[in-house]
């Protein structure tokens, strides 16, 4: 784990509170210090820019919508599913 | 040209009017748009294309029958989506009550930090790569692969892009919970992904460890 010293007022944190903020970081659910905090860390440290990364990564590639694709006919059918109700 | 959160709103409930009125064709305007987002919910729990599609159907079926139900103040989306959960959880816990009840044991283990498996650097992925079945194919099977409390949350906040809100609504669990389970989610995924993100999926060559922690 190495380290710079932090710029100015910032305070350090370490790796595994980087990891546990993570996933809040990237849905921008973290105050703007430890946003702060995390980017000064980040600057500092390749491991955790690459869990970020990856992290980031993953949540890109699940959220494309080609994932859970459809079955072909599954629109058709439903709907002839409603129209057979009674 | 996307309608606004509002506009939407108001069309849906203009729908929603007609089809307590007896019009069945406004019913179907009203879920087509969702159709997607069932199956993906429906999906996410039953993990096979058949009973997804067949908890989908059910799931369409009695929110028809139950529209009367639904309450103004909240979101058709969201409304939906719940049945779809409910009827998703039934037909898994008739088919594998054992594995249903294992669920709630595995969620006790959300405390205590997640330390990634390795540091193994990603380059961006081409966003082609999912033009393949295989790829798709190998990204379901590793969401599939997570345990049901944080596989749903997954689906919901990352594959639909639900608020954090919306998710804890629907999944009735607090919103620190979903964050909890979303970000276990995401690194878990991130180590059975990680491997092979450079390529290795597809040639399967054996993946290399940039570095063992």
């Amino acid at each position: 784990m190495v380290k710079k010293e932090g710029e100015m007022a910032t305070i350090e944190i370490s790796c595994v509170e980087v990891w546990r903020q993570i996933s809040d970081y990237l849905d921008d659910e973290i105050s703007p210090e430890m946003r702060e905090r995390m980017e000064a860390h980040f600057k500092a440290c390749a491991h955790c820019t690459a869990v970020l990364d990856g992290t980031r990564n993953v949540v890109e590639l699940v959220g494309d919508g080609r994932v859970f694709q459809m079955p072909d006919g599954f629109s058709k059918r439903l709907y002839k599913k409603l129209q057979k109700l009674p | 040209m996307s309608m606004t959160q509002s506009q939407l709103r108001t069309n849906e409930a203009e729908l929603i009017k007609s089809v307590c009125a007896g019009e069945r064709e406004a019913f179907y305007e009203l879920v087509r748009p969702y159709e997607r987002m069932i199956y993906a919910t429906a999906i996410s729990v039953v993990r096979n294309p058949a009973d997804a599609e067949e908890v989908a159907q059910e799931a369409v079926l009695k929110a028809f029958s139950h529209i009367s139900a639904f309450r103004a103040e909240a979101k058709f989306s969201t409304w939906l989506v719940q049945i779809t959960y409910n009827e998703a959880r039934m037909k898994l816990k008739k088919a594998r009550p054992h594995l249903y009840e294992s669920i709630d044991d595995q969620q006790q283990n959300e405390e205590g930090d997640f330390w990634p498996k390795d540091y193994a650097d990603w380059r961006p992925i081409p966003s082609e790569l999912l033009e393949q079945k295989e790829i798709r194919q190998v990204v379901q099977n590793a969401i599939n692969s997570l345990n049901p409390s944080y596989r749903e949350v997954l689906v919901l906040r990352d594959v639909q892009h639900l608020s954090i809100k919306e998710t804890s609504t629907i999944l009735g669990i607090s919103e620190p919970n979903v964050k909890t389970r979303l970000h276990r989610a995401r690194l878990l995924l991130r180590d059975s992904l990680a491997p092979g993100i450079d390529g290795s999926w597809i040639k399967g060559q054996p993946y290399r460890k940039a570095r063992a922690w």
